[in-house]
C-alpha cells in the first residue's frame, strides 16, 4: 500500500509537473522500484526536485561503460532510478553538485576513476587517485588492465592541497597518513592561525584497494569475498546488502530460519561495533577506566561472535540464499543470555557516563552537524539520526525480514554535538538488545540455505543499515554469475563527506574527540 | 575517590596469562585449517585463495593465503581437520632479510609503530586488543609510538595500497637499525583477497624486508602478541615459562 501511494505521489509531483523533460517512465510494484529516463541536460532539474523538493535521499551513482549513468534516490519504501546518457565524445555530465551536496563525491570520484567531466562542479581533479597517477589515467574503464601493478611514476611535485584561509600568520598542519596510535591511514590539513582551527581539509584514499575493478569478471562467490573483507569490521552487513542484491536478481527466497538469524547476527554486529565506537570515544576524552572496560565488553563480544559462528567478525556467515551452516537453538539460546548480560554491564557503564562531568564538558556542544546541514549533504546513521534526521534503512526501506519483524524504534536526537552521537549509540544498542531478544524469542525452524541457485544476467540493487548507516551494493552479473559491474556505497564513504561541517572552528585539542564521535572507517569509505 | 577508581579497582583481572600460560578461553582465536593425509573431496570445491594442495601423502594447507572463508571447514562431507591454537608467527630468512638475533638490542621495553597500509580494520581492531585489559601488551614491555624515529618494531597490516607505498617506505626508513618488521594478516603476507592488482601490491615484503609473519585473516590478538615475542627474541622459552610465571601479568590493568 505504502509502495502503491508512494508511485501514485511520484507521478503526480514530479513526472506530471516535468512533463516532456521526462523522456519515459516505468513502475514496480513488487519490487518497489520506479525508473525515470531522461536527456542529460533535464537531469539537473529533475534530481533536484527529488532531493529537495520530495525530499528523497541519494543514495549511490553508477557509471557503467557504453550504458546510462544511473542515480539512484530512495524514500517513502522505493527506491528510485534516474537514467541518462552522455555523449561518448566528450564524456561531460552536469553536474548535480549544486542542486545537493551529496552528490560531490561521487562526482569526484567518478572524474578520478572514470574520466568523466562533471560541467559546473567547482572542484574536480585529484580525488582518489594521488599525486603518482598521471591525469588521463582512468583505472575503471574497461581498456584499463586492473590485474597488473601499475608502473610507478614521477611524482607530480606541483601538488598542494586547495586551501580556504589567506590570512596573515594562518598555516597548514598536518596530521597523518601514519599517525597515533591505531589510526587508520588518512590525512587531515588543519587551518589555523594559532589556537583556533577554521577549517579541516581531508585526504583520503590512502587505502584505496579498487575492490570495484578488481571484482569484474570474478564469480559472485568470490566477489562476497570482497565485499565481506573490504571493511572488515562490519563484514555482515556489507556482505549481507551484497547478497540481498544478489538474491533480488536472481529470486532467491531466503529461508525464513536464515532470515531471522541473520537479522540477529546483523544486530549483533551493531552492538559490537557501537560498544568499539564507544571506547573510543572514551579513550578520546582520556577517560581511561571506561575506555578499559568498554573493551573489555567489547573483546567479550568478539568472542562470543567467535563462539557462535566460528569467527571473530563473521566472516564466512552469509552466503548466497542464506547461511552456510545452521545455529542451533541452544548456542542461540546461551548466546542471548551472556549479550543480555553484557548489554545490563553496559547500562552501568552508561549510566556513570551520562553524569562525569569532565567527559561531558569535553563531548558537549563539539562537532555540531545542524539538522539543515545533515539533511543537504545527505548524511546517514547514527550521525544523521543524532542531528535530527530519521534516517533508518531497516524501518525507512525494510529489508530481508525487517519488514515484518517486531516494531523498532529509531533512536533520534536534535542537537547534533558530540554528546547527541554517543547518545544514539547508546540507545541503539539498547534497541538491538530488543530486537535479538524478540527475534530469538520464537525462532522459526527448518532449512537456513535456499535451494539450488539459478543466476540470471541483469543488475539489482541490495541494501543494509550497517553499522555506520545506510551501505547499498549494486551488481550487475550475467547467467553465468559473473560479476560485470560492482558498486558500493558504504555509509562512511557518504558521512566523511559531512566530517568538514563538523570540523570547523574548534580548538586543537577537540580534533580526536571529532573524530571520535563520528567513528568513522577510512577502510569502508576507501574500498 | 572517583566512581571511575572504584569502577576499576573493584573489576576483576581479565588479562590474559599468554605467553607464560597457554590461554584457551573459547572465542580467542578463530583457529586454522591443518594438513591431513585424508583426501575428502578436498580438492573439488576449489580454495578461492588456492591455499589447499592436494600432495602425494594428502592436503596440505598454505596457512599463509588463507583468508578465513571456511569454505573448507562448514560442509560436513569436505571439513579438514581445524585446530584452534593461535601461535602462528613465523621468522623470515631470506637472503632479501637474513634472520639476525638481537636479543641483546630488544631485551628491554620496546616501542612499537603501526602502519595500516590498506588494512580493513579487523586486523587493527585485533592489534587494539592488545593494548586494552584483556592482553595488555604493556605488561610485557611493548608500547606504541606515532613516530618512526622512536620505534623499534614496525607492524603493518594491508596489502600496501599504492597510495601507501611512499608513506610505508618512508617510515620505514626513519627507524633506526636494529629495527624488526612484523606483517600481520593475509593481505600483508601476500595480498589478500585484494593483491596483487593495479593499486595493492602482494604483500609488505615486495617493497621492504619482513622478519616476523604472522598469517590469518584476521591473525586474533594472541597470535600478533606471539609475532611480537618472537620478532623481539622472546619466545623461546614457552613450555619453560610455564614452570615460571613472570608475576607480572597482573600489572597495568
Amino acid at each position: 500500500m505504502q509502495i502503491h501511494n508512494a508511485i501514485a505521489h511520484l507521478t503526480q509531483h514530479l513526472v506530471d509537473r516535468m512533463g516532456e523533460k521526462i523522456s519515459s517512465v516505468s513502475a514496480d510494484e513488487s519490487r518497489g522500484e520506479f525508473v525515470i529516463n531522461c536527456t542529460f541536460s533535464s537531469l539537473p532539474e529533475i534530481c533536484g526536485a527529488l532531493f529537495n523538493n520530495l525530499h528523497y535521499s541519494f543514495a549511490t551513482m553508477i557509471v557503467e561503460e557504453s550504458l546510462p549513468i544511473r542515480y539512484i534516490f530512495y524514500g517513502d519504501g522505493i527506491v528510485v532510478h534516474v537514467l541518462t546518457t552522455m555523449s561518448e565524445r566528450d564524456r561531460t555530465l552536469p553536474s548535480l553538485t549544486g542542486q545537493f551536496h551529496a552528490a560531490d563525491w561521487h562526482e569526484r570520484e567518478a572524474e578520478d576513476l572514470w574520466g568523466i567531466n562533471f560541467k559546473g562542479h567547482p572542484r574536480l581533479g585529484e580525488f582518489v587517485l594521488h599525486e603518482e597517477w598521471p591525469d588521463g589515467v582512468n583505472p575503471m574503464r574497461p581498456s584499463f588492465d586492473g590485474h597488473k601493478p601499475y608502473p610507478h611514476r614521477q611524482i607530480d611535485s606541483r601538488w598542494q592541497p586547495a586551501t580556504i584561509l589567506q590570512a596573515e600568520g594562518s598555516f597548514l598542519m598536518p596530521i597523518g597518513p601514519i599517525f597515533s596510535d591505531f589510526a587508520e591511514s588518512a590525512h587531515f590539513l588543519l587551518e589555523t592561525v594559532g589556537e583556533d582551527v577554521l577549517h579541516t581539509i581531508p585526504r583520503f584514499f590512502y587505502k584505496y584497494r579498487g575492490v570495484e575493478k578488481i571484482a569484474e569478471n570474478k564469480s559472485v562467490s568470490d566477489v562476497l569475498l570482497l565485499a565481506e573483507r573490504f571493511a572488515g569490521t562490519s563484514a555482515f552487513a556489507h556482505s549481507l546488502a551484497f547478497c540481498h542484491a544478489v538474491e533480488r536478481l536472481c529470486s532467491i527466497s531466503v529461508p525464513w530460519r536464515a532470515t531471522a538469524l541473520r537479522i540477529f547476527l546483523a544486530e549483533l554486529e551493531r552492538i559490537r561495533h557501537h560498544v568499539a565506537g564507544i571506547a573510543g570515544i572514551c579513550s578520546s576524552t582520556g577517560l581511561a577506566v571506561a575506555t578499559s572496560q568498554m573493551s573489555v565488553l567489547e573483546e567479550e563480544l568478539l568472542r562470543l561472535t567467535c563462539t557462535l559462528t566460528g569467527h571473530r567478525y563473521f566472516f564466512g556467515m552469509n552466503v548466497i540464499g542464506g547461511l552456510p551452516q545452521d545455529i542451533s537453538d541452544d548456542a542461540v539460546k546461551s548466546a542471548v543470555m551472556r549479550l543480555s548480560q553484557i548489554v545490563g554491564e553496559l547500562n552501568l557503564l552508561f549510566d556513570m557516563l551520562k553524569v562525569s562531568g569532565s567527559f561531558l564538558d569535553r563531548i558537549e556542544e563539539v562537532g555540531i552537524v545542524t539538522e539543515e546541514k545533515a539533511r543537504s549533504l545527505g548524511l546517514v546513521g547514527p550521525i544523521a539520526r543524532a542531528s535530527g534526521v530519521p534516517i533508518d534503512l531497516r524501518t525507512s526501506l525494510p529489508y530481508g525480514g525487517y519488514a515484518t519483524a517486531p516494531q523498532l524504534s529509531v533512536p533520534q536526537e536534535s542537537e547534533g554535538d558530540g554528546y547527541a552521537r554517543l547518545r544514539v549509540l547508546m540507545q541503539e544498542i539498547e534497541s538491538s538488545g530488543t530486537i535479538i531478544s524478540r527475534i530469538t524469542a520464537k525462532m522459526p525452524d527448518g532449512p537456513v540455505k535456499a535451494g539450488a541457485i539459478r543466476f540470471v544476467s541483469g543488475s539489482a540493487l541490495g541494501w543494509s543499515e550497517a553499522p555506520l548507516g545506510a551501505s547499498f551494493h549494486w551488481i550487475r552479473i550475467d547467467k553465468n554469475g559473473t560479476v560485470l559491474r560492482y558498486r558500493i556505497t558504504p555509509p562512511s564513504f557518504t558521512n566523511w563527506l559531512g566530517f568538514h561541517a563538523a570540523a570547523e572552528n574548534f580548538a586543537f585539542q577537540d580534533f580526536p574527540i571529532i573524530m571520535a564521535t563520528f567513528g568513522l572507517s577510512n577502510a569502508e569509505c576507501d574500498r | 575517590m572517583s566512581p571511575w577508581a572504584t569502577k576499576g579497582m573493584l573489576s576483576r583481572v581479565k588479562t590474559t596469562h599468554y605467553p607464560d600460560r597457554i590461554d584457551s578461553s573459547d572465542g580467542m582465536t578463530p583457529g586454522r585449517p591443518s594438513d591431513t593425509a585424508l583426501r575428502n573431496n578436498v580438492i573439488n570445491f576449489g580454495c578461492p585463495t588456492s591455499a589447499i594442495e592436494e600432495t602425494a601423502s594428502g592436503v596440505s594447507v598454505d596457512f599463509r593465503r588463507c583468508v578465513h572463508c571456511f569454505h573448507c571447514a562448514r560442509p560436513a562431507d569436505v571439513a579438514l581437520p581445524w585446530t584452534t591454537d593461535y601461535e602462528w608467527a613465523k621468522k623470515i630468512n631470506t637472503t632479501n632479510s637474513p634472520w639476525k638475533e638481537n636479543r641483546l638490542a630488544f631485551r628491554h621495553s620496546i616501542s612499537v609503530l603501526v602502519v595500516d597500509s590498506g588494512d580493513c580494520g579487523a586486523c587493527l581492531s585485533e592489534l587494539k586488543q592488545l593494548s586494552k585489559p584483556y592482553y595488555n601488551f604493556h605488561r610485557l614491555g611493548y608500547f606504541v609510538t606515532p613516530t618512526p624515529r622512536h620505534a623499534d618494531v614496525l607492524l603493518v597490516v594491508g596489502p600496501v595500497t599504492d597510495n601507501m607505498r611512499l608513506p610505508l617506505l618512508r617510515a620505514y626508513e626513519g627507524i633506526p637499525e636494529p629495527r624488526k618488521v612484523v606483517a600481520i594478516g593475509a593481505c600483508a603476507l601476500m595480498g589478500g583477497v585484494f593483491g596483487p592488482s593495479f593499486t595493492s601490491s602482494a604483500g609488505v615484503a615486495d617493497l621492504i624486508p619482513v622478519n616476523v609473519e604472522v598469517a590469518g585473516c584476521p591473525p586474533p590478538p594472541a597470535a600478533i602478541l606471539h609475532a611480537l615475542n618472537v620478532a623481539t627474541g622472546r619466545d623461546q622459552h614457552t613450555s619453560e615459562f610455564e614452570a615460571k610465571p613472570t608475576g607480572l601479568d597482573h600489572v597495568g590493568q
